[in-house]
């Protein structure tokens, strides 16, 4: 066979360096595989892991928007579960988010409190008078200090806060009825005991 | 010579900043710092700026907080651990040495002693084998077209 070397001759070059580069490939492949089904499994690569999770949500005190009562303040969102929920009327996503957050709001499981980023009062007025207000109390945060206090980075962003104040949860962008029927109403249960 | 001016001119632009006038902090000192902290913050919505070159808003409401936490008399580190403990490492441009990047730090300095390693073991493992010596008919032929040519 070709494989015995004839007497006489050199012993062949091992074969199996060849193979490095084929493994490689193939071990590469198998990263990129994994990377792209965790993408359409829900993974998204843009969105910032919290290192505000399981901490007391920050001290904070909104202004209200005119007309509409009371301001936000760190006191109002304790004891009880609620939602704190960003946006803005220059947000494409919270149009999207929002009838949903409408849906909630009616239920009445969980007070939305929401914070009005860099926006003028009166934008933030007329995307409510538009779409509807789901929200128990709004506090406006022009200049994102509150914002980045949470760590938020783009809006819609939410979080969940048990009765301490304590961030429990944080959703990156819209949430969606599966996200909320199989983690967050779970959560909300588990929190509410 | 025009073509020259604006080639000169390009070679000295300086990189982009999108501090705005209106931002900047009286104090020349304190700004001087306040550039130099926002150089190593990453802005959270565009990936691989820093704040200092973004034009992103929350990147410029960022600028402004680290003055403010400057003027209230913060050290360069605690405006930089302030945002780290809201956003993560992920806001350091530069990632930190800890147990978690001690790969991202080492590994090339590993591929590279395995590379050596590698050329090592082939320069050690194969003798240095020249061209096959001339055959008597290649020598005839050699020495009839350079008679006296030294051959192997």
């Amino acid at each position: 066979m070709t494989d015995t070397p004839a007497p006489g001759t050199k012993p062949r070059a091992k074969r199996w360096p060849y193979l490095v580069p084929l493994v490689a490939v193939l071990a590469l492949g198998g990263v990129f595989a994994k990377r792209l089904s965790d993408i359409s499994g829900g993974y998204d690569p843009k969105v910032i892991p919290t290192v505000l999770l399981n901490t007391p949500a920050p001290e904070f005190n909104l202004p209200p928007l005119p007309g509409l009562g009371e301001g936000l303040t760190s006191a109002d969102i304790k004891g009880k579960v609620s939602l704190i929920n960003v946006w803005g009327s220059w947000c494409v996503a919270c149009t999207v988010e929002h009838p949903f957050l409408m849906e909630i709001a009616k239920t009445g499981e969980i007070p939305i409190y929401g914070i009005a980023w860099r926006d003028t009062p009166e934008r933030s007025l007329a995307w409510l008078e538009k779409y509807g207000n789901p929200f128990t109390k709004i506090g406006q945060d022009p200049h994102s200090q509150t914002i980045i206090n949470l760590g938020v980075t783009a809006a819609p962003e939410s979080f969940l806060i048990d009765k301490e104040g304590i961030i429990r949860y944080k959703v990156s962008g819209i949430i969606t009825r599966e996200m909320w029927r199989d983690t967050i109403q779970p959560l909300i249960a588990q929190l509410n005991k | 010579m025009r073509i020259f001016v604006l080639l000169f001119a390009l070679f000295f632009a300086g990189a982009v900043h999108a501090v705005e006038p209106s931002e900047m902090l009286k104090d020349p000192v304190l700004e001087a710092r306040a550039r130099e902290v926002s150089k190593h913050l990453r802005c959270v919505v565009c990936q691989n700026e820093t704040i200092d070159e973004s034009n992103a808003d929350i990147a410029k409401d960022m600028r402004l907080l680290l003055r403010t936490r400057i003027l209230a008399g913060d050290s360069n580190d605690q405006v930089i651990q302030f945002l780290v403990s809201r956003y993560g490492d992920y806001v350091l441009l530069k990632p930190r040495f800890m147990a978690s990047t001690y790969l991202l730090w080492f590994g090339p300095f590993i591929v590279l002693l395995l590379g050596a390693f590698v050329v090592y073991r082939r320069l050690k493992g194969t003798p240095v084998a020249g061209p096959a010596p001339l055959s008597p008919e290649e020598k005839a032929a050699l020495e009839e077209l350079a008679p006296g040519e030294r051959t192997p």
